[in-house]
């Protein structure tokens, strides 16, 4: 393990300063997984400053939230964070329908549950995957989109959508299930336990990972809560935030499942919070397929939908932490204001602090272990 | 045969061999950097669960000519500001090792174009080389990411250099000879007379095969040590700024530079051209056996590639410093003891 | 250490110098005055603070000992009042606490002091205020376009802004 370096500003025996270069790593670099840009100041490969600049693929989001109606932002929800679309329209659609006070039935609740779990184990396979090409191990990738697919199938059959899904609507869903999901889910329940475990074996396991990511990257639980880090940075700092148990929502209160916590504080915790997460959701998947009640999908809701005046926020646990919608409501048929507090923003911008003194491997190492989506964060 | 031609043309005879290895070295790195791109290629997407490339003629037969086709049509930039000299040097640098060092490698027990008798000194003083191209392809791309590259690459393959000749010196020490040709000779018969196989010379002389491995992945910037290229942190490392052929070299030399590693491992501890059973040897059989060998261990290098991730540049130097090298310092010193201990005992007793 | 929300309220109430907020009764209008208690399943949050632009630093503070961690700093322009609002959301890493606190400054001088210093997270947050509303965060050491182009001079979730 390599000792973290001040930052030195002054050369040896209190001479000229060290000589620094600054790198610009991106906007298009194969570690950034997208359009992130890092002004990095180093001294040879340690970064003495790592600023994020981001913005490249700002679509500002929250103006096109005051220009349409409630139903008509809708699908923008699902691509902000595309690879947890589910999470994010279920956030808004919260917010809204606790606005309207629209109760939602409870078949509807159930099949969100088990929509969005199954769209969390999704994005933590596309995570896991970059992970580890970001490590120089390409092979893990084609085994998650493997896993991944299985799922993304199973949403095209309810919703005709593989990516930015919009199923969710104010007081229920756009379809029922049909036996194909159900079967299909019940199915990848029994097909995913083998295949963590294999994962574990492969991956998890290696000597080269541990190396690389244990006291990797440390994010202390003090600075989680500074920066508003949640998800499962938080919880790879030793705090069971999570905002499923925190602020129960959904039919989440009915499942029985564990929050994993690991008190490392380094990459390797973040690691394994999320690997641990999966099998979670499996646990929730199967629980809701179980006790999956009968009924309508879809509750009553006004032909046009006008809110009480007021504002109102919803929170979910997306995959990358808390994401939550406040709206402001005037009365009228379009938001006056809505505000999308996504995760990405807040755990990338504590990574200014927590990389300083790093090598630039380990840095990325950390950058991949905060698991990004950039347009999540540029909204 | 050869010895008809050699009485048929007189004294132009050596000329003669030298220009036909000449041509048969070039054809055998030619055709070995264009396949072994694709035989990797297949062999990644069979460990990934995909077809890898099947589309360009005969299920992917012809992938290498598209490949180099494509990079001989574009356009060879050289980037302002750049080292011109340098910058177009390096490619020829990191070509021109692994050529030499094939000269010497005996691929059957008559079929080596230079018999030198320090064949093995010649082929890891070239190899050293290597290392010299890649620092100035990092230093004249006027590149962060390349200049951080070459001094990754130096680092490395300084740290790497010294285990490896540690081992092999292990290995000279049971030989005693540097010409490859007579240390192939020495491990005929059973494959248990291969110096892999040889624990009553040194007990640890399948750790010994082990080092010297890990140590060739690194001297040719293989995963899991691919510091200088390293593609998810330094772009592409000290090829960043090549383009067109010229990173076709670089990418060619990759393979060459395996294939020379490979045949010296073949040579040092699989015996060569040497069957490994007494039956099947011979002028026919012996280039053979040779290519089984030299081939297996290529496809160990890139299935060690598509297994494991990429280790951190520390982590790489410690393994080198802490543990490569003490180990193989002790199965120096254990091989030497191991020699000298019946003299010793003869003496005293 | 989880603080409970009359503690909260209590310190609140002494920043603000009011008598203490009583529990929302069902359905009822939130009690008037600054420091309200509402009900999580009905707004989201727990407990709604209006303060004066000055003392956002104070109620960060008062968070910050408490443990709250930053959820996000946001901004709605009351464009018929001639105000604008800037709400800072805040989450409890383990009580099942939400607080938004509040602030409004005119339009025509949006201007209220940073919290950059006592939660470092909201440097970037008011960074995008700044970008999205125009809102100048006294004391920011860095209020620079974040999400917007770096040339920027208009502010899209402003309500007069023209395209």
């Amino acid at each position: 393990m390599i000792a973290q370096k001040e930052a030195p500003p002054a050369g040896p025996s209190g001479g000229a300063p060290q000589e620094t270069f600054v790198l610009n790593l991106g906007p298009q670099h194969p570690a950034a997984h997208g359009v992130l840009r890092i002004l990095m100041t180093m001294d040879g490969e340690w970064i003495t400053r790592a600023e994020p600049v981001i913005g490249y693929i700002h679509r500002m989001h929250e103006k096109m939230g005051e220009n349409r109606t409630w139903a008509k932002f809708l699908p923008n929800t699902s691509r902000i964070d595309y690879l947890s679309a589910m999470h994010y329209t279920h956030a808004f659609v919260g917010a809204v329908e606790r606005a309207a006070k629209i109760e939602v039935p409870a078949r509807a609740e159930y099949i969100r549950v088990i929509t969005s779990e199954l769209n969390r184990i999704a994005s933590h396979m596309v995570w896991w995957g970059a992970l580890l090409s970001d490590l120089g191990g390409l092979t893990p990738f084609l085994y998650a989109f493997d896993d991944r697919e299985l799922i993304l199938d199973l949403f095209e059959g309810i919703c005709g959508a593989r990516l930015t899904y919009c199923y969710y609507r104010f007081g229920g869903l756009c379809n029922d299930v049909d036996d194909d999901f159900l079967k299909g889910a019940r199915a990848f329940v029994k097909h995913m336990p083998p295949r963590l475990k294999m994962y574990r074996d492969l991956v998890t396991d290696n000597i080269i990972l541990r190396k690389r990511l244990t006291g990797i990257g440390p994010i202390s639980a003090d600075m989680c809560r500074r920066y508003g880090a949640t998800g499962p940075v938080i919880r790879g700092a030793g705090v069971a935030y999570d905002v499923r148990k925190v602020e129960p929502y959904s039919a989440y209160p009915q499942f029985d499942f564990k929050i994993p916590v690991y008190p490392e504080c380094d990459s390797m915790a973040r690691y394994l919070v999320r690997m641990d997460e999966m099998e979670q959701s499996l646990r929730i998947v199967e629980q809701a397929l179980d006790s999956l009640p009968a009924g309508p999908v879809m509750g009553k809701v006004p032909r046009v939908l006008k809110l009480p005046p007021g504002d109102y926020s919803y929170a979910v646990e997306a995959a990358r932490g808390r994401f939550m919608v406040r709206i402001v409501s005037d009365g009228k048929d379009i938001p006056y204001r809505v505000r999308l507090r996504t995760p990405s923003f807040s755990n990338l911008s504590l990574f200014e602090e927590a990389s300083r003194g790093m090598i630039l491997p380990d840095a990325l190492a950390m950058l991949g272990s905060l698991d990004l989506v950039i347009p999540d964060i540029d909204r | 045969m050869s010895a008809i031609v050699q009485n048929l043309l007189g004294p132009g005879w050596p000329w003669v061999r030298l220009l036909l290895y000449l041509a048969g070295i070039g054809a055998f790195v030619g055709a070995n950097a264009a396949y072994l791109v694709l035989a990797e290629r297949k062999i990644a997407g069979r460990i990934q669960r995909r077809p890898g490339p099947n589309e360009a003629g005969f299920g992917g037969w012809m992938q290498p000519f598209a490949d180099v086709g494509k990079l001989f049509a574009k356009q060879m930039m050289i980037p302002p500001g750049t080292d011109r000299l340098l910058y177009c040097l390096a490619p020829l640098m990191v070509m021109a090792p692994p050529l030499i060092c094939l000269t010497v490698i005996p691929y059957g027990e008559n079929l080596v174009a230079r018999n030198v008798d320090v064949g093995l000194l010649l082929v890891f003083s070239f190899g050293s080389i290597n290392v010299m191209a890649l620092m100035l392809a990092g230093w004249a791309s006027r590149n962060k990411f390349a200049i951080i590259s070459s001094a990754r690459v130096v680092s490395q393959n300084v740290a790497y250099e010294i285990p490896m000749l540690l081992v092999v010196i292990t290995l000279l020490m049971a030989t005693g000879t540097l010409n490859l040709n007579e240390i192939v000779g020495q491990q005929g018969g059973w494959f248990w007379n291969w110096n892999f196989f040889r624990v009553w010379v040194n007990p640890l002389m399948p750790v010994t095969f082990v080092i010297f491995f890990i140590c060739m992945l690194a001297e040719t910037n293989r995963a899991p040590f691919d510091m200088a290229e390293a593609e998810s942190e330094l772009v592409a490392g000290a090829f960043t700024e090549y383009g067109g052929m010229g990173f076709g070299v670089f990418f060619m030399a990759e393979y060459a530079n395996i294939v020379v590693g490979c045949s010296i491992a073949t040579v040092l501890f699989f015996g060569g051209w040497q069957s490994p059973f007494v039956v099947l040897s011979g002028p026919v059989f012996g280039p053979l056996w040779f290519m089984v060998k030299l081939y297996a261990l290529v496809f160990t290098v890139m299935w060690v590639r598509w297994t494991f991730p990429r280790t951190q540049f520390y982590n790489l130097l410690n393994l080198s410093w802490k543990i490569l090298i003490p180990i193989s310092l002790f199965t120096l010193l254990l091989t030497g003891a191991m020699m000298k201990l019946p003299l010793l005992l003869h003496h005293l007793f | 250490m989880s603080p409970t929300i009359d503690q909260i309220c209590g310190r609140f109430t002494e920043l603000l110098g009011q008598a203490a907020a009583a529990a929302p009764q069902d359905g009822a209008a939130p009690a008037a005055g600054p420091v309200r208690r509402t009900d999580h399943s009905q707004k989201g949050c727990d407990l709604d603070v209006i303060v004066s632009p000055l003392q956002v630093a104070a109620a960060a503070e008062i968070l910050d000992r408490e443990g709250f961690g930053l959820d996000a700093v946001t901004g709605v322009d009351w464009l018929a009042q001639g105000e604008m609002e800037v709400v800072y959301d805040y989450f409890h890493p383990v009580a099942p606490l939400r607080v938004t606190i509040r602030a409004r400054v005119p339009r025509a001088e949006p201007e209220l002091p940073t919290i950059s210093a006592v939660f470092p997270g909201a440097n970037w947050h008011e960074r995008e205020t700044h970008d999205f509303f125009g809102i100048r965060f006294l004391g920011h050491p860095n209020l620079t376009p974040l999400l917007l182009p770096e040339d920027a001079d208009y502010h899209p979730l402003r309500k007069d802004y023209k395209p």
